[in-house]
């Protein structure tokens, strides 16, 4: 018999709860520009030490410094910061618009701007994102029109989704942009799915999907990951670690051992980690992994370290599990402000214009939702209930066309 | 015209479809170089080339979902998942994502996958090679699911479910992959050659999905059936000497209703046959369809035949099998009435 101490169980729990003081010392945050950029067809093998690294452009004086500044032109960046600054003010304002009612739900991107509209800017329009529900900055950097968000959003009578979806559960096909679902991670292999179709037609388009660090613990990762490498499918695989899975901490989904991009390791994949708050890194890393998939060099992971900064939905109260505080401390700073410091920098911004884009950017949503609450907000106006019977099948079935009569239509 | 079994007749339907239309790829678990366990997809890699019809991991979720990408971007793919007890992996694809994508993206996306899979017992396969799991989908709205019964249908309804916009759930019944099975396993097994459904044309063909097949007339009771109990109904009304009239559903989901209630108005009682276990199986649906429809029509209350309320047992195969005496055993019920 050795002498064996009783085993005991490990639950993960995050360091600061409400009323402590916010703690993020257990992220490495290594210098601006001190990790590497391999050549975009390096072999996976020899990039086994990209995943601990953190792929960042902007120094803390707001400089694009290191090997992955993507040398973008000042117009460039001024379109990424207006798509940032849209969709903070949209969320400002649909999320002012459930607290009063006029719809049922909505979901804000607070601190993710970058991690949708960087990539939406290198990707082709012929390209497709397959999105999480907090990647709308993908669509606002594409101009999809604001009205249309609105009239989803408020699921009235010019709803393009019918009155059938969730708010911001959008579908956007002619802006690349894939039908969202409330299952978290059911369309990540889709994604797989859809490059290897492009591969197997042997054209050049190239996809995108994104993932929740919480929702990595699905077996629809694993699924997409494995078929990602298997058939070298031309994908890019992105993880948004913002932190937080509703109250749970990335711990709980895995990450106290390890990183999100070093998933990537077990299926020989490249796995870059980058800060998701960095414009320019979110770009670079981007660029890198689209010029490696359409090199044919197949998919590469992404994770994008972020940090969610308001609650997961309007159904949540962060402050009763987090420090409410917590976002003021988070040590990768916010992406429109990182922005915003470097273009001013680089002597091609100023407060006062920064200002007037704000402005003129608050009026612009203000219009599209005055217009959306002239159609109506939810339960105000709605499609036709004839709409819930059409798209079930290509061509509707008896028993669809009876009920549709039995309820009147 | 060639005589083929299920498993040639499949194969063509494949392969026909594959040299018309450069979107039909084929893929899932040992389907490529192999052919498949059944050797459904014999020669098609060989053929066609490797990236038509290739193999990939064991993942059922994996491959239905990615299938759903490519039908997505446009492709018609045709996936299969080995045994039909093994799709589950692959139900929140199936459920959540191929049956929905339509619908809730305002018609925006779609995808026209075809997941053929071998379901049913009858080859002692024990509980996890035997399952019967159509009712699960279907209670899908925004699924097909398709059943054949004989290689000419089976050719006749695969091409149409390739072709087919919505995604199709294929089900082919494998005990009748190399011959007609009608319950009596302590005969000779009987070959497809012998069998006028057989008779395959080589080319191109459709057997429309939704529309029933009445494979036996009578004017006294109506068998409802699908895939391999269609052959044991018929052994029942030809032992029995029952007037009975077998329609063979062919697709469950559509459901060619008119055909049923036409049959059941007519002969005024009706049984339900399947293989599946009974509560909340599709014979459930069956019942409350024709008692809706045909209430006032019917002389005695309508009977089920189905597998029992339990897994698929092993050694108990033919005692969980719903044989042609079972059948006879509930025409007799259903004609002698209250």
């Amino acid at each position: 018999m050795k002498n064996r101490q009783p085993l005991s169980l490990h639950i993960p729990t995050p360091s600061t709860r409400p009323g402590d003081r916010p703690d993020f010392s257990h992220i490495a945050i290594p210098p601006a520009g001190s990790t590497r950029q391999p050549d975009v067809l390096t072999p996976g093998c020899e990039m086994r030490d990209m995943p601990f690294g953190l792929v960042r452009v902007l120094d803390e004086a707001g400089d694009a410094v290191g090997p992955w500044n993507p040398r973008l032109d000042p117009e460039t960046l001024q379109r990424g910061l207006r798509a940032m600054m849209l969709t903070r003010n949209f969320d400002s304002r649909m999320f002012q618009a459930h607290r009063q009612g006029k719809t049922s739900f909505y979901m804000t991107s607070t601190g993710e701007e970058a991690l949708g509209a960087a990539p939406s800017m290198v990707l082709e329009p012929d390209d497709m994102c397959f999105p999480t529900y907090r990647i709308v900055s993908y669509l606002m950097a594409r101009d999809y029109p604001l009205l249309d968000m609105v009239n989803q959003i408020y699921s009235n009578a010019d709803d393009p989704l019918k009155g059938r979806q969730l708010p911001v559960l959008y579908s956007a096909r002619k802006y690349g942009f894939y039908s969202l679902s409330g299952n978290l991670g059911t369309r990540f292999a889709h994604a797989v799915g859809w490059a290897m179709a492009s591969a197997y037609k042997n054209d050049s388009k190239i996809a995108i999907a994104y993932i929740g660090e919480g929702t990595t613990a699905e077996g629809d990762f694993h699924e997409a990951l494995t078929f990602a490498n298997v058939f070298r499918a031309p994908v890019i695989l992105c993880i948004t670690n913002n932190q937080w899975a509703i109250s749970s901490f990335q711990g709980i989904a895995g990450g106290e051992a390890t990183t999100f991009a070093a998933r990537a390791l077990g299926y020989g994949l490249p796995g870059l980690r980058v800060d998701g708050n960095d414009f320019l890194a979110v770009h670079a890393a981007t660029q890198w992994a689209a010029e490696r998939a359409r090199s044919n060099g197949g998919a590469t992971v992404i994770e994008f370290v972020t940090y969610r900064a308001g609650g997961h939905s309007t159904s949540d109260d962060p402050t009763r599990y987090r420090p409410a505080d917590e976002a003021a401390h988070w040590p990768l700073g916010d992406p429109i402000e990182r922005l915003k410091q470097h273009l001013i920098g680089l002597g091609e911004w100023s407060e006062e214009r920064h200002q007037a884009l704000d402005a003129e950017l608050k009026q612009a949503v203000r219009t599209a939702a005055k217009q959306g609450e002239a159609i109506g907000t939810l339960g105000q106006s709605k499609p036709s209930p004839a709409e819930m019977f059409t798209d079930v099948y290509k061509t509707p079935d008896w028993r669809i066309l009876e009920q549709r009569q039995e309820l009147g239509y | 015209m060639t005589t083929m079994t299920m498993i040639r007749a499949i194969n063509s339907a494949l392969d026909v479809m594959m040299s018309r239309d450069p979107d039909v790829l084929v893929f899932g678990e040992d389907v490529g170089y192999f052919g498949g366990v059944f050797r459904v997809t014999e020669g098609l890699a060989a053929k066609h080339g490797p990236t038509r019809c290739f193999d990939t991991p064991i993942s059922e979720g994996g491959i239905i979902a990615t299938a759903i990408g490519m039908g997505a971007y446009g492709l018609r793919p045709v996936a299969e998942i080995q045994f039909a007890d093994y799709i589950l992996p692959a139900y929140d694809q199936l459920v959540s994502e191929a049956a929905r994508l339509r619908y809730r993206s305002g018609g925006e996306f779609w995808s026209p996958i075809t997941v053929r899979s071998p379901y049913g017992g009858g080859i002692f396969g024990g509980q996890t090679h035997s399952a019967s799991p159509e009712a699960l989908f279907a209670h899908v709205c925004g699924l097909k699911t398709v059943i054949p019964s004989n290689p000419y249908d089976a050719k006749g309804l695969l091409i149409a479910a390739i072709e087919d916009d919505d995604p199709v759930i294929f089900m082919e019944p494998k005990r009748i992959y190399n011959g007609p099975f009608d319950g009596r396993f302590e005969q000779p097994v009987s070959a497809w050659a012998r069998h006028p459904s057989s008779e395959v044309p080589d080319g191109h063909y459709v057997v429309p999905l939704g529309k029933a097949a009445i494979v036996r007339g009578g004017e006294a009771i109506t068998v409802l059936a699908y895939g391999t109990m269609v052959h044991v109904a018929l052994a029942a009304a030809a032992e029995s000497g029952a007037d009975a009239e077998i329609i063979d559903l062919r697709s469950i989901v559509p459901l060619d209703l008119d055909t049923i209630v036409e049959s059941v108005r007519k002969t005024r009682r009706c049984v339900v046959v399947h293989e599946a276990s009974r509560f909340a199986g599709f014979g459930a649906e069956l019942c409350a369809l024709v008692q809706e429809r045909c209430f006032y029509h019917l002389e005695a209350p309508i009977e089920r035949v189905c597998g029992w309320d339990t897994p698929y047992p092993h050694a108990f195969e033919w005692d969980y099998f719903p044989g042609p005496s079972r059948v006879i055993a509930a025409m007799q019920r259903a004609l002698r009435g209250l």
